[in-house]
């Protein structure tokens, strides 16, 4: 009998099942299931509709994060109907504007995801916690509300494809360039339905944010989840969260565990990457960019790349430089925690000085929610992880992705630049 | 079920930002949605849509976003059924969750907008009326065949949960 991938293995554990194959279909217990303002009404009205409590308090995170602080009356409507359930239900797993932050930052951050666990939401980017050792994975409303009631959901288990990234990282080369380069490379099909477990010597070394912000996008190839075997940078990560190792456990791919696909890539061929317009796939490395490509914004935020590494970065690009005529930059912590320690560091004075704008947590512009809509014909470069038609505002606009230095550095520029063209 | 009707048609990698703009996210109220479904890739599709036509496209449709509100506002349009060669995970579920008919098939190669189509779903096939070429589907796994059968996942959660 062949060996189960760490994916296999968690939906093996949470279904009590010994051994599990690619392919079958089980009902498993989840260890956390939540939704945002946009998900949640519909899996509220499920559970309500079914005249039942949540399957389990503290187990149920309901996040509003999407239209808030709200956006418009109706938005103002959809967050009462979270923020009355969690009063009747008496929830504590509830963050209201002041102390919310964008759900895939705010769990892992918080403390609330484990190695090992089960976790669904109702957000696709749920599979960003997979960089945790988790296996995560993203679903519809009533899915949620099901797992709200039952604390089960279905499972077909996934092929796995391996991922080993070689070689040692270029300067200013991220995980989001890891990213976008592998969507690149299979395209925005390449992986669906399946797990995408990233692994080699160059995941080793990356930073945990910068594994989150791999795993968030696995999502952009049609995967189910991503996947990061832990380490001791996952244990120090969970350790500094006041979580001590007995209280999970780490769970390992076998050797002889059966993949679709094992791809290598070396990424000291990688060099910063852009994706355009209108596929997360049409990535390009930014030397190979020889026309100007001038934006009249830069966001710097989301789920993918709003925490306080992407900052940092950020700020090391415009410390003393100032964003150019007409760019609007535009600047979301992506939590209340990152707010706070980028202002006691002082990245707020430089961003201010520098002539963007900073906002309080929220996933706004990324969506085309509010806070940065673009105009017919306008370009953006963006940290976050989509830039379909429509995605930013208009259907006319056009959306880039890049990592937090390089939109950072084309907004002191003024078009879509290497960081090195404005740190000589 | 047997369902006839005249195809929309679609490429690849339609996504959930093309079938409900998140402009429009801030209700779940299936009415609402319906009068924006489409609009980013297709203005006339609200207004010209017709009870019992049928969606077909390319690879990966409902690539995206994991909002319930793309097959809501497509169902709540009148589309009786969507064929497409595959479909993102999220909204494959989440059709199915809520009663929206899904079909693989490679039939979009073949047809044009305003032809007519006939879907047998248990058999799974599809027949092309201009020129009776039939293209066969994919089937439903026998897991979800039950959860059809008892009720969809509300029926199924009553059932587990013995209310």
């Amino acid at each position: 009998m062949a060996g189960m991938t760490i994916s296999q293995k968690i939906l093996a554990k949470k279904s009590n099942r010994d051994f599990l194959k690619a392919g079958e279909i089980v009902l498993a217990d989840v260890d956390l299931a939540f939704a945002n303002d946009i998900t949640a009404p519909i899996a509220i009205d499920f559970v309500k509709r079914l005249g039942v409590d949540v399957f389990d308090k503290n187990k149920v995170a309901l996040i509003p994060d999407h239209f808030t602080p709200n956006k418009d009356i109706n938005s103002a409507n959809q967050c009462k109907i979270m923020r009355d359930f969690v009063r009747e239900k008496d929830l504590p797993l509830y963050w209201e504007t002041g102390e919310v932050g964008i759900e895939h930052a705010l769990l892992p951050e918080q403390g609330y995801i484990k190695p090992g666990m089960l976790v669904v939401g109702a957000d696709s980017h749920t599979c960003t916690h997979g960089a945790l050792g988790a296996f995560a994975t993203g679903m519809g409303s009533t899915d949620v509300g099901f797992a709200f009631a039952t604390g089960k959901s279905w499972f077909r288990v996934p092929e796995s494809i391996k991922f080993i990234y070689k070689g040692k990282r270029n300067k200013w080369v991220y995980g989001k360039d890891l990213i976008l380069y592998t969507i690149g490379k299979i395209g925005v099909a390449g992986a669906l339905y399946k797990s995408m477990e990233f692994t080699g010597d160059a995941i080793k070394e990356l930073s945990m944010e910068d594994r989150l912000t791999m795993c968030n996008m696995a999502v952009e190839a049609g995967a189910k989840n991503g996947i990061i075997e832990p380490d001791d940078i996952t244990i120090e990560y969970l350790k500094e969260r006041d979580i001590d190792r007995s209280e999970y456990e780490i769970l390992k791919s076998d050797d002889d565990a059966e993949y679709s696909d094992i791809i290598e890539i070396d990424v000291s061929n990688i060099e910063p990457q852009v994706a355009f317009p209108h596929l997360p796939s049409n990535t390009k490395g930014i030397s190979e960019i020889k026309e100007d490509i001038k934006i009249d914004q830069a966001f710097i935020g989301s789920c993918t790349n709003g925490r306080i590494s992407d900052l940092r970065e950020a700020a090391k690009v415009l410390k003393g430089n100032k964003v150019a005529k007409y760019v609007r930059l535009i600047i979301i912590p992506a939590t209340v925690e990152v707010y706070k320690q980028a202002l006691k560091e002082g990245l707020f004075d430089i961003f201010l000085e520098a002539g963007a704008v900073i906002s309080t947590p929220t996933c706004g512009p990324c969506l085309g929610g509010y806070m940065g809509i673009l105009a017919d014909g306008e370009v953006c470069i963006s940290t976050s992880n989509r830039n379909f038609v429509g995605r930013m505002g208009s259907k006319k606009a056009y959306v880039y992705l890049s990592s937090p230095a390089v939109a950072a550095a084309s907004a002191v520029a003024g078009k879509i630049i290497h960081p090195d063209e404005v740190i000589k | 079920m047997r369902i006839k009707g005249r195809v929309w048609v679609y490429p690849d990698n339609v996504d959930t930002d093309v079938i409900i703009p998140a402009r429009y996210l801030n209700t779940s109220d299936p009415k609402e949605l319906a009068k924006h479904c489409m609009e980013d890739i297709d203005e006339n599709f609200a207004e010209q849509v017709k009870e019992g036509d049928i969606i077909v496209a390319g690879y990966n449709f409902g690539s995206g976003s994991s909002r319930e509100h793309a097959p809501i506002a497509i169902k709540a349009s009148g589309v009786a059924c969507v064929i497409a060669k595959s479909f993102s995970r999220i909204f494959y579920r989440n059709a199915f969750n809520i009663g929206l008919p899904i079909l693989e098939s490679d039939v979009s190669d073949e047809l044009e907008k305003g032809d007519e189509i006939e879907v047998d779903t248990q058999k799974g096939e599809i027949v092309v009326l201009k020129n009776g070429k039939i293209f066969k589907s994919s089937v439903i796994p026998e897991f979800m065949q039950q959860l059809i059968e008892s009720g969809g996942l509300f029926g199924y959660a009553k059932k587990l949960l013995n209310v």
